[in-house]
Parts: structure tokens; C-alpha cells; sequence
């Protein structure tokens, strides 16, 4: 590395050449992401193909095969329990979107100043993030039991009445977002972190120079210099929220009832329960155009506002 | 900048107060601390305390925190009544392997995605970030069946590949980028080919990057759990997986059933408080990216 360094200094390239030569370049780069285009094909692009293709065929594991056209997807619209599921996915999301952001926010301006053991602490805030999330579903599936639990203990120390957590349909979305919100305050805290530490420090400074009070501080300048951030955070969290699969399914597989049934179970359900492959198919296509519709909405939000 | 620089502007206060107000503002930051990482430290005490603890202490109402007399019996049933040793070696072998192909694969493909500014291939990425994991899962399970790969490491090594491929290329076009294109040109002109300017200036300056998407992709990787329910058989079995089974059969062994989820998930918890750094740095690239 040495020597190459010496002949730049040696030969340096003109501008206007080397723009022309690094223009010819650019195809022979591409190369470099062949064997990885490969991959996505192999990986990827023909599981989307097999789905497309499985989503007009009428087929349950162990009978034949059917062309049905677009039945799968007509029955899907009739069909309420996938309704049910639809709007359960959606609560959750607006839910598992919100608390993280605010809390991943607030976290992010604690984080964001300088104190001894900074590092060390924040690895610490972000274990719930990497830590294993089935391992975790399964403690916080104990810390939930009614009478047993540790979570309805904390609650009687502080005088609140106990809850049934995921044991009764109408706190089981709520309690899954709790885990939920557990598990990925952390990502959102980093995202935003980011975005402090890539704030322009003139306009905080001459505010401070004039005098303006902490919480002015965040509110005037803090808060809509990391937008940006805070709503590429809302994008991510929403992607994940609706794909939210691990701990849902393994503290509650749907249950009680279907009270907990988001697309991602259902889907699992039709695919690998019933093994009803061209329905669960067609779940998947819809499901994905779902999930592009709302990032897509959530863009052309941001660029409306110019938030970015 | 908040502690210090917001105390300085008001200059006539008493210096007694102004130390009261420093201790306050102390007391406060320790608490907003507490309040912070108290969730995160309560569930993992928690799973800590259930897995030291016999089952009559961990049942008890109100609950026993500090264990009284703490012991390694849970752990000791775990590795006892199912073969978690090899469920172990499974996930380590699993992980390991996805992590180096998405490296040998993924890391080429960051630098030419970056140099050649090939964005519709980074779309790419980003689709296959936003897929539910479970949607490749129908094909897959029927391509592996037909191929007799069904119940075979392989099948979830080349799965896992859809966790780190992505991450690997998004950290990779993130250090490329930045990476300044004169120390390449200097090896172009030297009379080497492009893939040798790769080989001997942009891959030994991207090492920190490589360092980053290898963690991120093994722990993505180890913590998978969705890829593996469906396709591993009762030999292939990875840690979540068996641990999910302990949580199905074993309905209020606590003891064990923590056990086993400090078992699957300390290695991970060890290597994010090792290399918080790097860490920090690979999330908020792909964060940022993604």
C-alpha cells in the first residue's frame, strides 16, 4: 500500500480524464455484485415467482394441482378472518410505531450528551434489540401469567388492579405491544442518535448564546433538525411492525382465539397448518403490496412535508 | 451540552444554591439513567433470577428476587433431557457459515454497487429488506424438498443467506463510498486491474466494515427463528427452535424454560456489550440506508 501511495503522489490523474475513464468503469464494476445478483435470484427473485405463480393455482399438500385464476385472491377479500387480521395488523402497527418513536426519541436527546460510561451504557440500552428474540418472548410469556407473574406483582406494589396480559383477547395487543416496544426502542434510539450527532451545531450554539431554555432548544431547533431521522425511524418501525412475527407467535401463536391473529400468523397458519399453498400464496402477495403501499405512503409524506 | 453549558449563562446565583442546583440536576440525569435502562436490565435480572432459582421459588407469590440458595440444576436439566449441545452446534455452524458466504458474496457486491452508483441494485436490497421472512418460506420449502435438501444444515445455511446478504451490502456501500477514490486510482495506474485495487487498497481499508456487517450478520443470524421452524428437522433443529419446543412442552418448568432462553441468547447479549461500538456504528449506517 505503501508504493501505491507514493505513485499517486507521483502520477497525479487529471480531473477530466479520470472522469471519463471511471465513466467507463461503471460496467466493468457491476461485476463485482454478480455472484450476489445470483444469490438474489436464486434466493429471492424465484421464491416471487413460485408465489405468483402458486397464487392462481388451487392447491392443498396431497390433492392436485388447479388453475383458478384469481379465486384465491377474490376469496381473500371475502374472507373476514384475513379482515379481522388485516386490522389487527394495523392497530398494532400504529401502536408499535408510535411508542418506540416517542420513547426512541427521548432516549436519543439522553444519550446524545457526553457522561462517563456513555458507551457502555448505551450497550446496555440496546441489548433488548439484539438479544434473541424467541428467548425473549418466553420470559416475558412467564413475567405475563395472571397469577404468577411478576408483571401483576409490580402492579399491585403500585396499587394498580392485575391484568390478564395476553391471556385475554382485549389486552393481548396491547401487552404484544409492550414486548414489541421493549424489543425496538433501542433501533429507533440509534437511528436518532445518528441524526444528532449529524446536526449542524451553529444554530444550537447561537441560541444558547441567546439565551434560550433546554426545552426551547429541543423544540425549536433539536427536534426539526432530526426529522429526517426520526422519520426514517417511523418508516423502518412500521416495515417491522407489519412483518412482526417471532414474538407474537411464540407467546401467543394467535391466540386466545384469534384475539392476536396478524397477517404474518394467518399467513403462517394457512401456509403450514392447513397447508393451504395457493391461498397463502395469495396472502403473501397481498400482504407485500400492503407493506410497500404504506412505506411508499409514508415517503411521499415526508417528501410533502419536506421533512427530508 | 446539556449538563454543563446551560448552568453557565446565569452568573449572580449564590454558590450555594448554584451547588444544589448542580446536585439536583445530578440526581436527575442518575434517575432519567435509571428510568432508561431499567426495562432492559429487569427482564435480563429476571430471566437470570428464574434460572438460578427451583421451581417453588420461582412459582411463590410475591416473587423471590434474589434467589436464596442459587443453583445450576436448571441449566443442568436442559442439556440433560434434550440434546441442546448439538442444537448449540447447529445454530453456531448455521450462523457461522451464513455469515462468511454473505461476506464473500456480499462485500464484492458493496464495492461495485457503490463504485458503479448502481442504485436500482440497492433497491434490490431494500425490497428484500421489507419481504416478510415467512413469504420465501412456501417456496423454499417445497424447492428444498424437491432437491432433498430438506432437513440438512444446508438449507438453512443458504436461507440465512436472506438475513445477511442484505445487511453485508448495506454496511459495505456505506464504507465504499466514503472510501476516497484517488487511493484507488493510485493502484489503477500502477498498472493492476480493477479487481486489484479492490484486492489491495479498498479491501484492507474496509476492514472495520467487514468487522461490522460480520457481527451484525451472525447475531441476526443466530437470533433467526421463522427460517428454521419450517424447514429444520428433528437433527437440524437451531437453538430458537428447540427453545420454542422447551416453551410448548414445558409449561410452568420456569426454571428450565429460563434456562434454556440464557442459554440461546447470553452469547449474543456478550458479544453486543463487547463490541457495543461497532454495533452502534453498523445500525445506524443501516438505519440511515435503509
Amino acid at each position: 500500500m505503501g508504493m501505491t501511495l507514493t505513485s499517486a503522489a507521483r502520477h497525479p490523474g487529471r480531473p477530466a480524464r479520470r472522469a471519463v475513464a471511471s465513466y467507463r468503469r461503471r460496467d466493468k464494476y457491476i461485476r463485482f455484485a454478480l455472484p450476489a445478483l445470483l444469490v438474489v435470484a436464486a434466493v429471492i427473485v424465484f421464491p416471487w415467482l413460485y408465489t405468483l405463480y402458486m397464487s392462481v393455482q388451487e392447491w392443498q399438500v396431497g390433492s392436485d394441482r388447479v388453475f383458478v385464476g384469481l379465486d384465491n385472491y377474490a376469496n381473500l377479500l371475502r374472507d373476514a378472518r384475513f379482515h379481522a387480521a388485516v386490522g389487527r395488523t394495523l392497530v398494532y402497527t400504529v401502536l408499535a410505531v408510535t411508542l418506540p418513536v416517542v420513547l426512541g426519541t427521548v432516549a436519543a436527546v439522553f444519550f446524545h450528551r457526553d457522561f462517563p460510561w456513555r458507551g457502555f451504557f448505551r450497550g446496555i440500552f440496546v441489548l433488548p434489540m439484539m438479544a434473541t428474540p424467541v428467548a425473549i418472548a418466553l420470559v416475558w410469556t412467564m413475567m405475563f401469567h395472571p397469577q404468577l407473574g411478576v408483571l401483576n406483582y409490580l402492579l399491585s406494589l403500585v396499587g394498580l388492579p392485575p391484568s390478564l396480559w395476553v391471556y385475554a383477547p382485549d389486552t393481548v395487543i396491547p401487552a404484544l405491544v409492550l414486548v414489541e416496544t421493549w424489543q425496538w426502542t433501542p433501533l429507533v434510539m440509534l437511528i436518532v442518535l445518528g441524526g444528532l450527532a449529524a446536526m449542524p451545531t451553529e444554530p444550537l450554539e447561537s441560541a444558547v448564546v441567546d439565551g434560550a431554555s433546554p426545552w426551547r432548544v429541543l423544540r425549536d431547533i433539536t427536534l426539526p433538525l432530526t426529522l429526517p431521522f426520526i422519520m426514517v425511524a417511523v418508516v423502518l418501525r412500521a416495515i417491522d411492525a407489519l412483518k412482526a412475527f417471532d414474538t407474537i407467535f411464540a407467546i401467543t401463536q394467535g391466540g386466545p382465539g384469534t384475539a392476536s391473529e396478524t397477517i404474518n400468523i394467518y399467513l403462517y397458519l394457512q401456509a403450514f397448518s392447513f397447508f393451504r399453498i395457493g391461498h397463502a400464496s395469495a396472502v403473501v402477495v397481498v400482504f407485500f403490496l400492503l407493506i410497500v403501499a404504506l412505506a411508499v405512503g409514508l415517503l411521499l409524506v415526508r417528501q410533502r412535508t419536506k421533512w427530508a | 451540552m446539556g449538563v454543563a453549558s446551560t448552568a453557565l449563562p446565569r452568573g449572580q446565583t449564590v454558590p450555594l444554591a448554584l451547588r444544589w442546583r448542580r446536585l439536583g440536576r445530578r440526581l436527575g440525569f442518575l434517575c432519567g439513567l435509571a428510568v432508561l435502562l431499567s426495562p432492559a436490565l429487569f427482564v435480563f435480572l429476571w430471566m437470570l433470577s428464574l434460572s438460578l432459582k427451583p421451581d417453588v421459588e420461582n412459582t411463590a407469590f410475591p416473587p423471590v428476587f434474589i434467589p436464596t440458595s442459587p443453583t445450576l440444576d436448571n441449566f443442568r436439566e436442559v442439556f440433560a433431557t434434550s440434546p441442546f449441545a448439538l442444537y448449540g452446534r447447529n445454530s453456531f455452524v448455521v450462523a457461522t457459515a451464513a455469515t462468511l458466504l454473505s461476506l464473500l458474496v456480499g462485500v464484492p457486491a458493496g464495492y461495485g454497487i457503490a463504485k458503479a452508483k448502481a442504485h436500482g441494485l440497492a433497491f434490490v436490497v431494500l425490497v428484500s429488506r421489507m419481504t416478510p421472512g415467512l413469504s420465501y418460506l412456501i417456496p423454499w420449502f417445497m424447492l428444498f424438498r424437491a432437491l432433498g435438501l430438506h432437513n440438512t444444515l444446508w438449507a438453512l445455511i443458504i436461507t440465512h443467506l436472506v438475513i445477511g446478504l442484505p445487511i453485508t451490502i448495506w454496511v459495505m456501500m456505506g464504507f465504499f463510498e466514503d472510501l476516497h477514490p484517488e487511493l484507488e486510482e493510485a493502484a489503477l495506474v500502477d498498472g493492476g486491474g480493477i479487481w486489484a485495487a479492490f484486492r489491495d487498497v479498498a479491501l484492507p481499508l474496509a476492514r472495520p466494515g467487514m468487522v461490522v456487517a460480520a457481527i451484525l450478520a451472525f447475531i441476526f443470524s443466530w437470533n433467526n427463528f421463522v427460517f428454521a421452524v419450517v424447514l429444520a428437522g428433528p437433527d437440524t433443529r437451531t437453538l430458537p427452535v428447540a427453545v420454542f419446543n422447551v416453551l410448548t412442552f414445558e409449561q410452568l418448568a420456569w426454571g428450565k424454560l429460563a434456562a434454556a432462553a440464557l442459554v440461546v441468547t447470553l452469547p449474543v447479549l456478550l458479544l453486543t456489550v463487547l463490541v457495543q461500538r461497532q454495533i452502534v456504528a453498523g445500525m445506524t449506517t443501516g438505519g440511515m440506508k435503509g
